[in-house]
């Protein structure tokens, strides 16, 4: 069972600097075909400041820093056991190139299902922008089989 | 693109569907690179199957990307207000993604519409289903 004292666990601060590579490997990786995606100027046209980050990007910045890992091994859930079960974003402004976004995480639930057989940790985070305005809101539920 | 517009749109409208190719490892290696996701049950068959899995799958946050492709090639991602995803089965080596959307509900007071969103398999086999909020003009 996963110890319930880490409802309440604040992650460390992850801090995603939005990089113009970055953003047109991830394009690439998932076969986005836009050009506002990978030409800055189709962005500009769209009015947008630069290329922006898709939708799901900001997911990246707990994967990058590490802290999301380190969830997980703080967790003592064995990966193989490990399953994304849902994952929200909501989203309050842009985010592109040349952004830095700090992503600040809380575990707001630990609770198990039939029996233990499944246990959910909910994890919501809030991610502000280098002029600390909050950009995006993501909820992810992790799911452990056991 | 012409600009959709809030008055438009009907509910039962479907978006035009993203049919995806075959996941092959290649994709999956890519995608732990861009994503940062370098969880090698992903990558690695080696560490797959001593997980006692027959092989690797996909990352799950790769078939919320390509359902927010989907999003992204209806209206401009600036409109894209609230994005939910329910990961319900794993997908596999071989599994051709069609993302697919219906508008399931207009919004009247915040002119938005909420999108109803699936991923399935060639097989039919639905690996996420999930919502979308889109503000229109």
């Amino acid at each position: 069972m996963i110890d319930r004292k880490w409802i309440g666990h604040e992650l460390p601060a992850s801090v995603l600097p939005i990089e113009r590579s970055r953003l047109q490997f991830f394009a690439k990786a998932i076969g986005e075909t836009d050009p506002v995606y990978t030409d800055t100027a189709a962005a500009r046209a769209a009015g947008y400041p630069d290329l922006p980050a898709p939708p799901t990007f900001l997911f990246a910045a707990e994967l990058d820093s590490g802290a999301a890992f380190r969830l997980v091994e703080d967790l003592q859930i064995p990966i193989a056991r490990l399953l994304h079960g849902e994952q929200s974003f909501m989203y309050y402004g842009p985010v592109c190139v040349g952004d830095t976004v700090t992503v600040c995480s809380k575990i707001g639930d630990i609770y198990d299902k039939k029996n233990g057989a499944l246990e959910f940790v909910v994890k919501t985070s809030q991610a502000v922008n280098q002029r600390d305005e909050l950009v995006a809101e993501m909820r992810t539920v992790l799911v452990c089989r056991n | 693109m012409t600009p959709i517009t809030f008055d438009a749109v009907q509910v039962g409208d479907e978006l035009p569907p993203l049919q995806l190719p075959p996941v092959n490892r290649n994709t999956l290696a890519l995608f732990a690179g861009a994503s940062g996701d370098h969880n090698p049950i992903h990558i690695d068959i080696d560490v797959a199957r001593r997980a006692g899995l027959p092989d690797v799958f996909a990352q799950g946050m790769l078939g919320m990307a390509w359902l927010g492709r989907l999003l992204t090639g209806w209206a401009p991602q600036s409109r894209l207000r609230r994005f939910d995803a329910r990961f319900q089965g794993i997908t596999h080596l071989g599994n051709a993604m069609c993302c697919s959307g219906r508008v399931a509900e207009k919004l009247e007071a915040e002119r938005c519409v909420r999108i109803e969103l699936q991923s399935a398999n060639q097989f039919g086999q639905t690996k996420i289903v999930g919502e979308a909020i889109v503000s229109l003009p």
